[in-house]
């Protein structure tokens, strides 16, 4: 090897590093620069702003005999579905339901009665998400993309969420409605203070999660006329939820398969 | 080196065809264009979250912090330095003040060549009334 080529080696080596080094520190300044601020985001006064209240289970109570007076009544969907910018794709095959209405055979499978009350016989059931205890959809969840927050909510992030639709296998009570297409076109009045969702995205009930931060009740038990939904907290012994239940025989959709559905039906 | 003249000739030729469009640029005067972004003016509206400095390196940072607080913790209230209070969102809170994506959002991601996926599910700010 001759001297010439040997330094030119030398040369490129070294400023091949220095170059390196000079960007590596570039990338440990910067990081240095988000975590300071990032610092500023969590701020001292983080623990008056109250997230999510752990001591607390929401659930829903709904009397069925107050829900059937008005017939074909849909204020609640709509409200939701409003609020919500849910789309309506018009094929039932493509349909994206937070809430919706089932014969009260098809959404208690479990009462197998041949003969029913007429007055439940057949009759529409408003049904959602369940908000289980033990969400078969968490589990199989590869992304989080939903989780059961602390105060019972079956939450989702539409941002994680990669349209593996396991959770929609995992649900038993087809909760949940999966975009096959872009669903904006769909949606009458775009709510701008609401995300619409995007194509590949699973979406449900959220129990108006965004209302409850507020200490609002959810768009549906305000828009229902009847005051048939009730919304509360079952951790409290005195709440309204819990006397309603103490007072009444209450069923759930299929109990037996251990997920703890916490949405109460009075019948 | 034989027939060098062709050779040279053809490799000029092809660096120029293959620069061509920074020469372009150059020529049409598009070189100099810069990102125009028009701020908000009104009174109530002067205070931003963090200082400009921060936001223009950060604010995708500072965005994706705001997703996971109120998504995964519900913590929606966020107290900037100057110990002013501020909700949690873009659709309220940022473009609250900067309402129009094109003459602000869109000028530097354009110019950077960046397509930040925001849009597709958060709406953009008036977008309900241009569709109108």
């Amino acid at each position: 090897m001759n001297e010439n080529r040997r330094k030119f080696l030398k040369l490129t080596g070294l400023a091949a590093l220095g170059a390196a080094t000079g960007k590596f520190a570039d990338v440990f300044a910067k990081e240095k620069l988000t975590k300071i601020s990032s610092l500023n985001i969590t701020g001292k006064k983080r623990t008056t702003l109250v997230g999510i209240d752990s001591k607390k289970r929401w659930a829903m109570v709904i009397d069925l005999k107050k829900c059937l007076v008005e017939e074909g009544c849909t204020k609640c969907i709509d409200a939701c579905h409003k609020i919500h910018n849910v789309p309506d794709f018009e094929n039932p095959k493509d349909e994206i339901k937070w809430i919706w209405k089932e014969p009260y055979e098809q959404a208690f499978l479990d009462q197998e009665n041949y003969y029913q009350k007429d007055n439940l016989k057949d009759k529409p059931v408003p049904i959602f998400c369940n908000h289980c205890d033990n969400p078969p959809c968490v589990r199989v969840c590869p992304t989080e993309a939903t989780w059961k927050r602390e105060d019972g909510i079956v939450m989702m992030d539409w941002h994680r969420c990669i349209g593996c639709r396991y959770c929609m296998a995992a649900c038993p009570y087809g909760s949940r409605s999966f975009n096959w297409r872009d669903p904006r076109p769909f949606i009458k009045d775009i709510d701008p203070d609401f995300p619409t969702r995007t194509k590949g995205v699973v979406e449900k009930c959220t129990f108006c999660d965004e209302r409850i931060a507020k200490g609002q009740l959810p768009a549906c038990v305000e828009a229902c006329s009847e005051k048939a939904m009730v919304f509360g907290d079952l951790n409290d012994p005195k709440s309204n939820v819990r006397e309603l239940l103490k007072e009444n025989f209450s069923i759930r959709r299929k109990p037996e398969l251990g997920t703890n559905p916490e949405i109460y039906y009075l019948v | 080196m034989y027939d060098s003249g062709k050779i040279i000739l053809g490799l000029i030729i092809f660096v120029g065809l293959f620069t061509s469009p920074v020469w372009y640029d150059l020529a049409s005067g598009k070189a100099t264009d810069k990102p125009n972004l028009v701020f908000p003016t009104k009174e109530d509206q002067k205070e931003c979250v963090n200082t400009a400095e921060y936001m223009r390196e950060f604010h995708m940072d500072l965005l994706n912090v705001w997703r996971d607080e109120v998504v995964r913790k519900g913590v929606r209230t966020y107290t900037s330095n100057t110990g002013k209070h501020f909700e949690m969102s873009l659709t309220k809170t940022c473009t609250g003040c900067h309402s129009n994506k094109a003459e602000f959002c869109d000028q530097c991601h354009n110019y950077l060549g960046v397509t930040p996926y925001c849009w597709n599910c958060h709406v953009e700010p008036h977008s309900a009334e241009i569709k109108q």
